[in-house]
């Protein structure tokens, strides 16, 4: 066999989510459009007709994620994807998928907000993403691309970890990601096969029926149903943790970033290491599960957390009840579409630096 | 002579359909929804298709059908189901799919969602069972209850300045070219609930041709919403809801030359 | 005429009295006792039921289940 050359491409975030879905196997696609992760469905309208799969603009986000629901409830493999308003339209659909235990992958290109907001990127909906968004105790396993890369590779990972588990996958995506350029390399098409699950309503062909519902009237058994919820959300937060670390090993003051913010902070984190500043960098990949083991157990090494959002402070939160009190967690973010500078990082980094410093003198 | 005697020189020539589970009904007594579960069922039964077909229940009194109905079933949220029955309906083509809904399920909170499955033409069965009121709820106004009905939300009778009109959702979505066969049905005589079920056998039809969007409206009755009994319910079907909402084909499939 | 008779579940029976109406017969009454869980019930009074399955159809719990002479069994019977 001839070495065969990578498949490499230049893409955008959204057009390489969308050839990744393809090439993962996904049946359909329903969704509708909305700035700025519209290229998902357009690409796909251009695609899938030629290759494999169903693609469908529904009239609406709430149309799109209960196609979805029918969909996945039959046995297939589906995908849609909006951004922030759209996204907040779904959450009913979405708290019944999660109820009913059917796989799916979601992705939101997050925008400014709240409201109509702008279009610029933001990281606004992480407490929409991990704490439920939806009614009810359920949870999203929730992975957070920093790279057109990794917005490729996490749809394969997303299609893999709903159907391990029976529940939705999101994306977490930004405005920046699905509209940026870089380098891609795809996995090979058919290499993520999907068998027909036996509980999908495909027809009583030679078994008792099948029925999808969230709907348990008797308490004893909603009770139930979520004490088996709650076993799958502790069973994936033991397996399936993923995060990054950058230059921790002596650091002082660590980083907590992700997404699109990570690469930035990973630039700030340079910029303060040349200063001789002994800076690091935790970047958390699942939002859901979340690193708290890692981030619980670097708090007890270092001086201080800075956590950088694109929000006015959410997954800082995480951070700080990870750390528990064992060193103290700073925040710094901006809102609106507005993306944080690696020189602001650095300033932050030397204003926290500065202050310990400071305090320390007058300890003294 | 004891029945038992006269039953053994005699065949049965009707019982509750094979493809209904044993659980008892939950709806009110003479209710139209157990009525309509069982001429469905009953016709999927003389079809030979109830390995092929999948349900689709809605929120409302009938959002237990999957409890009484031998298919494979999906629950819908309020309002969804011709979005579910589509999601289910363009992955498993081959597979006979309907949906089942009542009045604020398919002509409010779920208009956007019915008008445009019946645009795009999907190939399912609309079922749609319109008794002028909220059941489940407890007996609110429902998009399709008359003016001057008294409802728990309009204690005063339906009034036009207010609350509108009553929506003619069947005529409405009869214009649509997607929708192929559009008929309103009863089912509280013998007579018409006859007629609902060539109409179903019609329509299951139809979606073996792949011929669009098939759409029956069944008046129906709701005696504890309307505060009747089931038999005082035939009559305010007759004089009332008929008028309004007029049995017979709104929709007939055009025949091609 | 030809004969038929109709089998009430009696517990199924919800007591509404649609199939009374719809019996061309007179044949079906509502009964003086309850069943398990508190509904009058249905019962035929009459021998004069000829199968027609009316009330069968217009019942919404499917309680009844009804017999009918085939045309031989007729034909023999006279």
């Amino acid at each position: 066999m001839d070495k065969q050359q990578p498949d490499v491409h230049l893409m955008k975030g959204n057009e390489a989510l969308a050839e990744a879905a393809i090439r993962a196997g996904m049946d359909a696609y329903f969704g509708y459009p909305i700035t700025p992760q519209t290229e998902v469905l357009e690409y796909l309208t251009i695609q899938v007709p030629k290759r494999n799969g169903i693609v469908l603009q529904a009239e609406s986000e709430v149309a799109s994620i209960n196609m979805i629901y029918g969909a996945a409830g039959a046995g297939a493999r589906v995908m849609t994807s909006s951004s922030s308003p759209g996204i907040s339209l779904m959450q009913e659909g979405i708290s019944y998928i999660a109820a009913a235990e059917l796989p799916c992958l979601l992705v939101n290109v997050v925008r400014g907000g709240p409201g109509l907001g702008t279009i610029q990127p933001s990281q606004g909906d992480y407490f929409q993403a991990t704490k439920g968004g939806g009614h009810g105790d359920y949870r999203l396993i929730v992975l957070a691309p920093s790279s057109v890369q990794e917005m490729a590779d996490f749809v394969f990972d997303g299609f893999k970890l709903a159907e391990k588990y029976r529940n939705p996958v999101m994306i977490l995506s930004d405005g920046a990601l699905g509209q940026m350029m870089e380098k891609v390399a795809f996995q090979k098409d058919g290499s993520l096969p999907h068998e027909i699950p036996a509980w999908a309503t495909t027809g009583k062909k030679g078994r008792e029926r099948n029925f999808i519902t969230s709907l348990h009237m008797e308490p004893e058994r909603m009770e139930g149903i979520n004490l088996h919820l709650q076993k799958k959300y502790e069973t994936i937060e033991e397996n399936e943790v993923r995060y990054e670390t950058f230059s921790i090993d002596n650091a002082e003051i660590v980083l907590v970033a992700f997404g699109l913010p990570a690469r930035i902070c990973q630039k700030a984190v340079d910029l303060a290491r040349a200063k001789g500043i002994k800076a690091g960098l935790v970047r958390p990949i699942t939002l859901f599960p979340f690193p708290k083991k890692i981030l619980s157990e670097l708090a007890e090494k270092i001086e201080n957390y800075l956590v950088i959002e694109l929000n006015s402070g959410q997954m800082v939160e995480d951070v700080r009840l990870a750390a528990n009190g064992k060193c103290p967690v700073h925040f710094k973010g901006r809102m609106g579409g507005m993306i944080i500078q690696p020189e602001e990082v650095l300033e932050e980094i030397e204003r926290i630096v500065e202050h310990q410093h400071v305090h320390a003198e007058e300890e003294k | 002579m004891p029945q038992e005697m006269l039953i053994e020189n005699m065949e049965c020539v009707y019982q509750k359909p094979d493809t209904m589970t044993d659980d008892y009904m939950h709806y009110c007594p003479g209710c139209g929804h157990a009525v309509a579960h069982k001429i469905i069922m009953e016709v999927v039964q003389e079809m030979g298709i109830q390995e092929e077909t999948i349900g689709v229940a809605p929120v409302g009194c009938s959002v237990f059908a999957y409890n009484y109905m031998d298919i494979d079933m999906q629950e819908a949220a309020h309002g969804r189901a011709s979005a579910v029955a589509t999601g289910i309906k363009r992955v498993r083509p081959e597979k006979y799919v309907f949906s089942y809904q009542g009045d604020g399920d398919l002509a409010a909170i779920g208009t956007a969602e019915t008008i445009h499955s019946i645009n795009r033409g999907e190939n399912i069965l609309i079922v749609f069972i319109n008794n002028g009121i909220y059941g489940m709820t407890g007996g609110q106004m429902a998009p399709t209850s008359l003016l001057g009905q008294k409802t728990s939300t309009s204690p005063y009778g339906r009034d036009v300045e207010h609350n509108g009109f009553p929506l003619k959702i069947t005529e409405l979505i009869a214009h649509l070219p997607g929708a192929y066969y559009v008929t309103r049905q009863a089912v509280h005589t013998p007579n018409t609930v006859r007629k609902f079920k060539k109409a179903l056998k019609n329509a299951f039809e139809y979606q073996k041709q792949k011929k669009g969007t098939c759409f029956i409206e069944v008046v129906s009755n709701c005696p504890s919403g309307w505060k009747m009994t089931p038999k005082e319910t035939l009559t305010y079907i007759e004089e009332k809801m008929l008028p309004e909402y007029p049995l017979g084909d709104v929709k007939l499939p055009v025949h091609e030359n | 005429m030809i004969k038929g008779t109709v089998l009430i579940n009696s517990e199924t029976c919800k007591g509404c009295e649609l199939c009374i109406v719809a019996c061309p017969q007179e044949s079906l009454v509502l009964s003086q006792k309850i069943n398990l869980r508190g509904y009058r019930y249905v019962e035929l009074i009459q021998d004069n039921c000829t199968g027609c399955t009316n009330c069968a159809i217009v019942c919404p719990d499917a309680a009844i289940t009804v017999y009918r002479q085939s045309k031989q069994q007729y034909k023999k019977a006279i």
